[in-house]
């Protein structure tokens, strides 16, 4: 009997067509969109809506490529850079705190009494809701967006950690007591090992919010970053440039998520196997 | 050799119901006490109130005469799973015990040349050095628990504490632990307490064997009005003659199978409280005079 390649529960696509089928939607919603752009721009050239790739390539050449004119900056590396930057500390913190404060409430009994009630009803303020308040308190600067990243992922994270490591098996925490373990020892050299590859799945998880939260913060008061210039040109309906930067934004994201999926792969098999 | 581990009038409640229901034992230092009974009955309660991961809702554990405190190194665990650390290699599992007790268990760096050749030693002990720098998940069920009982018997524990610990190997395989268990036994001067369903296992592996069953009466009352829970119904002496599997076809190995399977397993079968057959010299049993109305 031979499994069918394609149709059917049974089906075991083979490496190329997988590739193929991961494809295609991509190609597809390529030439949709050049089919509609063509339309477009053959009946009025200064259509702005569905921008041809060549007017895009010409824009991104010009922010990428060239100084600006009023400041000398290549704007779109400097946007990226900016942009990068307070996702990075934002998310950095946010993981640091989430491990610190996830795993010794999650161990803890009294801590996780202290900090859980607390920790669920913080994460059900919407971060976005917040976005007021830090400016106010922190001003325009770099504070007040990379504070949103922070209670924007922080919450859910740290929550992750606790209820991971309270629904973990109480035989190991035992078994490392009986090896002479300390409580300290068993909460820094058991679990936290542990947690580690369960932490980067909740870090990838969060990227997505993460990166909702930057560009809301960067569109409100910003001087440059990613979701700053996307909010700026809007007002020149420069499509030309808010759709490649979308692209860059969401490949960016692709890149981080994979990344950490090459380090889980990479330094934490015995998570993916066992 | 003297007593190794008291237990003295214990019961252990959970909510309403009563799991262990007055049990006494004392256990002698040198001595393979297995625990057969049937699922359900308490065995791994027992075990970890031994272990000291639970506390008896009344009566009293001592080791080595001293009250069993949480669990620590005074005791050592071997469960069916869960033993082993997934993120370490088998070297790394089996030296953690020395890492944590006598050495710097802060220091990611840390490596102790003595104690990976004690822990090497040990791996030899159950050949499985070849495969010191693999990882759990890279092992058959098998070898995985031989890591388990290397890493428990490198911090040489006054007892070792096993749950069912062949209970998820094939057939083969758990022969072959089973001798190897008793091999190290043997040679370490282990002392074990060791639960099981099986009751093969159990008379196989024991020098005492006792049996843990709900399935008995008293002065209480009959039916379930009485909230009975579970005692030990028997407690056997174990010749050990020769360590390899052939016993099991003995008929006296058989008619041992039988006599438990009544005492323990049969829900038709209840024998009163005051005429288990209790054979063992260390064993001891205190009835309170509701279980035996004529003993006070
Ligand atoms: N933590 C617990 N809470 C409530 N009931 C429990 C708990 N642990 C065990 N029990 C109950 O105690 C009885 C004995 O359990 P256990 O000791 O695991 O039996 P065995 O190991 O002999 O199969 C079972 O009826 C089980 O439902
Ligand atoms: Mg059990």
């Amino acid at each position: 009997m031979k499994k069918p390649q394609i149709f059917g529960l049974f089906a075991e696509p083979g490496r190329w067509q997988r590739i193929a089928f991961a494809l295609l939607p991509f190609v597809l919603m390529v030439l949709v969109y050049l089919y509609f752009s063509d339309v477009r721009l053959a009946e009025n050239p200064n259509d702005k809506l569905l921008p041809s790739f060549t007017q895009m390539a010409e824009a991104m050449e010009r922010l990428a490529f060239k100084p600006s004119k009023r400041t000398g900056d290549y704007l779109f590396w400097n946007d990226t850079l900016a942009s990068l930057q307070r996702i990075a500390i934002g998310l950095s913190l946010a993981t640091l705190a989430a491990l610190i404060f996830g795993i010794n409430m999650g161990a803890f009994n009294g801590l996780f009494a202290l900090g859980n009630p607390f920790l669920t009803f913080i994460a059900m303020i919407p971060p976005l809701a917040l976005l007021p308040v830090l400016l106010i308190a922190f001003g325009i600067g770099e504070v007040g967006k990379v504070a949103l990243i922070f209670i924007g992922t922080f919450p859910i994270m740290t929550r992750d950690m606790a209820l991971s490591i309270r629904a973990f098996p109480r035989e190991q925490i035992v078994k490392a007591k009986t090896l002479g373990a300390s409580d300290l020892a068993v909460v820094y050299k058991i679990l936290l090992p542990q947690m580690m590859p369960r932490l980067i799945t909740a870090l990838r998880l969060s990227i997505g919010s993460a990166w909702l939260f930057l560009i809301a913060a960067e569109a409100i008061a910003a001087q440059e970053g990613l979701g700053y210039r996307i909010f700026l040109v809007r007002r020149y309906l420069s499509m030309d440039v808010i759709i490649p930067y979308v692209m860059w934004i969401t490949l960016l994201g692709f890149l981080m998520d994979y990344g950490l999926r090459l380090l889980l792969r990479w330094r934490y098999r015995w998570y993916l196997k066992g | 050799m003297s007593i190794l581990l008291s237990i003295v009038d214990v019961y252990k409640q959970y909510g309403d119901k009563v799991v262990l229901d007055n049990i006494d034992l004392r256990v002698r230092q040198g001595e393979f006490c297995t625990v057969v009974g049937p699922s359900g009955c308490g065995k791994s309660t027992l075990l970890r109130l031994i272990l000291g991961q639970e506390t008896p809702t009344q009566g009293s554990i001592e080791i080595n005469r001293k009250p069993a405190q949480l669990p620590d190194t005074n005791r050592g665990i071997v469960y069916q799973r869960y033993s082993l650390f997934p993120n370490r290699t088998v070297l790394e599992n089996v030296v953690l015990g020395k890492t944590l007790t006598e050495g710097r268990w802060w220091d990611p760096f840390y490596r102790n040349k003595f104690h990976l050749e004690e822990a090497l030693y040990y791996l030899n002990r159950v050949r499985l050095a070849d495969a010191a720098n693999k990882y759990p998940h890279e092992l058959s069920g098998g070898m995985q628990q031989r890591v388990a009982i290397a890493q428990a018997l490198i911090m040489k524990p006054p007892i070792l504490l096993m749950d069912e610990p062949f209970g998820a190997l094939d057939p083969d395989t758990r022969a072959d632990l089973q001798l190897y268990l008793l091999e190290l036994w043997e040679k370490e001067g282990l002392t074990i307490f060791f639960v099981t369903h099986d009751m093969h296992e159990a008379c196989f592996l024991g020098t005492r064997l006792l049996v843990l069953s709900q399935y008995y009466s008293d002065d209480r009352g009959a039916g379930d009005s009485a909230n009975r829970g579970g005692k030990i119904v028997a407690d056997h002496v174990l010749s050990r003659k020769a360590t390899s599997a052939e016993v099991m076809q003995d008929s006296r190995f058989q008619q041992l199978i039988q006599q438990i399977r009544q005492e323990g397993f049969d829900p038709e079968h209840l024998q009163h409280a005051k005429d288990f057959n209790l054979d063992h010299p260390d064993s001891f049993q205190t009835l309170l005079a509701s279980e035996h109305k004529d003993a006070s």
